[in-house]
């Protein structure tokens, strides 16, 4: 609790240094309460076992754990917006503040125990996004993308309100162990609305992690957006989602599981084949990365039909791969367009020559996020397809695979332009800022690391 | 109060339940036909107040007030997103002059 109190009360004081024109003072003092809210949910580590205030929240691991990714990947994200947020707009405290309260809303997912705290988080995550994606007033694709995706968070929250509401006309209840004790105990008669309710949270959470077919948001508001809240958005939001689905139907649901697993099926079926297939045809770097989180979504949601011992573990370490080679790649596309003024796939042209270290990072984040040995992706997407595999769903597993391929070829050609291609500006060097750098070498590690001792990982959970 | 509780469980349990699907589902279909983005808002606030509405029925059933006081956390949450919504819809309106969501198709694939 400590963190989510932490987190709050330093949005505010960040939006008072803000208004007291303490510029220079922003970054500092965000990064300091980062470290106290980490340091709150580290020291909270294996003592939650009951919820606290009447129910509401669980600090247990699994909480935590989550808690701990988005905090680092957020902090990461914040190191790499110094100069970034200074150079499109005046007002830098509000990004800081408002990036602040999403996180806020993103632990609030990742430990709720009741339904009504799962609501207020994503509202509350979503409600700060809403305004950070528009946050370029003057630019029309960003205006656009705001709307698009203030039309479709509000809708979809109408679907898991709807969803929420069946299922206490159900049970009677929103705890969320209150609802899985009447699953319990009425195994055979129950009520029709239960079924209702678990299809319309469905439908509000696929919409809110960006699967098919509820994806055609996703490319279009990932598109318009800057791209350091495209870079939050596709990690730490998208994985506080999963924590907080993973949880619902792991935890909640999991007696019902032949309902659901069918549907889910499907689901992950056309998730894969829509976001690999729209990928491959992409000639902007920024929108194939808003198509493979698509997939990427797909891939993340393996872990929910496959409830074994380790889907949480194996959840967790593909939301670290996937967040880490995410971050890493947003930055070079930051560096790229900001030197080329493009973020299409030509503007990486001869990168290879002119900047060797980035050209690696960038490498080694695609080769993590195609799954390619020795790197985190690879780790993550094992893991999933093993659990998979021990529950003999033997021909997702071969359309996964199929799948996997395909990514392999669009990632990879990032990496042929950058390698094989002479550069279109000549032999100009991007330029790289320290705070840059030292945000891709910690990827860098960090992925290298996952990837040969993914134990650090996997036996937090 | 025990008269107003009563009176909510005069009628059928399963009365609210089909009039709030519909007002429900009156909303959904407004959100996905209608073009202007001011009527979707009134769609998507229809969606809500229906949810609100249910609610508080089977939290009249029941005897329990979580039910109502998640109503709270409905309304007040729905206000902070109109808020931001409007402020969204106000801020593409200075740069389109238009509130028709035909008008937004610069991004597409």
């Amino acid at each position: 609790m400590g963190a989510i109190i932490t987190l709050s009360l330093l949005g505010i004081l960040v939006l008072y240094l803000g208004l007291y024109k303490a510029k220079s003072l922003l970054l500092p003092v965000t990064m300091l309460g980062l470290v106290v809210a980490l340091g709150f949910e580290i020291s909270a580590w294996n003592k939650g076992v009951s919820p606290i205030y009447n129910g509401m929240v669980l600090f247990d691991n699994f909480a935590l754990a989550f808690s701990i990714l988005c905090i680092v990947i957020t902090g990461l994200i914040l190191f790499l917006s110094k100069e970034y947020f200074r150079a499109i707009s005046n007002n830098v405290a509000e990004y800081y503040c408002l990036i602040l309260f999403s996180l806020t809303g993103a632990l609030m997912v990742c430990s709720y125990h009741n339904l009504a705290m799962l609501f207020i988080g994503i509202e509350v995550m979503s409600v700060a996004l809403y305004i950070l994606v528009g946050i370029r007033k003057t630019d029309f694709a960003s205006n656009e993308a705001a709307l698009k995706y203030f039309l479709m968070g509000a809708f979809s929250t109408g679907f898991l309100l709807f969803g929420i509401t069946l299922l206490y006309g159900a049970t009677g209840t929103f705890d969320i162990t209150g609802i899985k004790n009447y699953l319990i105990d009425n195994p055979t008669a129950l009520s029709p609305l239960f079924y209702g309710g678990i299809l319309l949270l469905l439908v509000g959470l696929l919409f809110k992690v960006g699967a098919a077919p509820f994806h055609f948001w996703t490319p279009d508001v990932y598109d318009g957006a800057p791209i350091l809240i495209t870079s939050y958005m596709s990690t730490v939001v998208k994985v506080a989602s999963f924590a907080g689905f993973i949880k619902l139907f792991s935890y909640v649901f999991s007696p019902l599981q032949d309902f659901w697993t069918p549907i889910l099926l499907l689901i992950i079926v056309i998730t894969l084949f829509v976001g690999n297939i729209t990928a491959l045809m992409q000639s902007s770097f920024k929108r194939m990365l808003a198509y493979s989180s698509i997939s990427h979504a797909g891939y993340m949601l393996f872990a929910i039909i496959s409830l074994g011992a380790n889907a949480n573990s194996s959840i967790l370490t593909y939301g670290f791969a996937y967040s880490l080679a995410s971050v890493a790649a947003f930055a070079g596309l930051i560096l790229v367009k900001r030197s080329h003024g493009s973020d299409q796939f030509v503007a990486f042209d001869g990168l290879g020559k002119t900047n060797p270290l980035l050209a690696l990072v960038i490498t080694v984040s695609m080769l993590s996020l195609a799954g390619i040995p020795l790197t985190a992706g690879f780790i993550g997407k094992f893991m999933l397809f093993r659990s998979a595999m021990a529950d003999y769903h033997i021909i997702l597993l071969a359309l996964a695979v199929v799948n996997a391929a395909i990514g392999v070829y669009y990632y990879l050609r990032v990496v042929v332009h950058m390698y094989f291609y002479p550069s279109i500006t000549g032999e100009d060097t991007v330029a790289v800022p320290t705070s840059f750098n030292v945000v891709l070498i910690l990827t860098l590690l960090l992925t290298v690391l996952i990837g040969i001792y993914p134990n650090c990982v996997i036996s937090l959970l | 109060m025990v008269d107003i509780i009563q009176n909510i469980q005069g009628i059928p349990l399963n009365h609210y339940l089909i009039f709030c699907s519909v007002i429900f589902a009156i909303g959904v279909i407004g959100v996905l036909i209608r073009r202007n983005v001011i009527i979707i808002m009134m769609s998507i606030e229809l969606m809500l107040n229906s949810v609100n509405l249910l609610l508080a029925a089977f939290s009249a059933y029941y005897g329990d007030a979580s039910g109502q006081v998640f109503v709270f956390f409905v309304m007040a949450l729905a206000a902070a997103e109109v808020a931001v919504g409007l402020a969204i819809v106000i801020m593409v309106y200075r740069n389109t002059k238009s509130v028709d969501i035909e008008s937004l198709s610069k991004l597409r694939w």
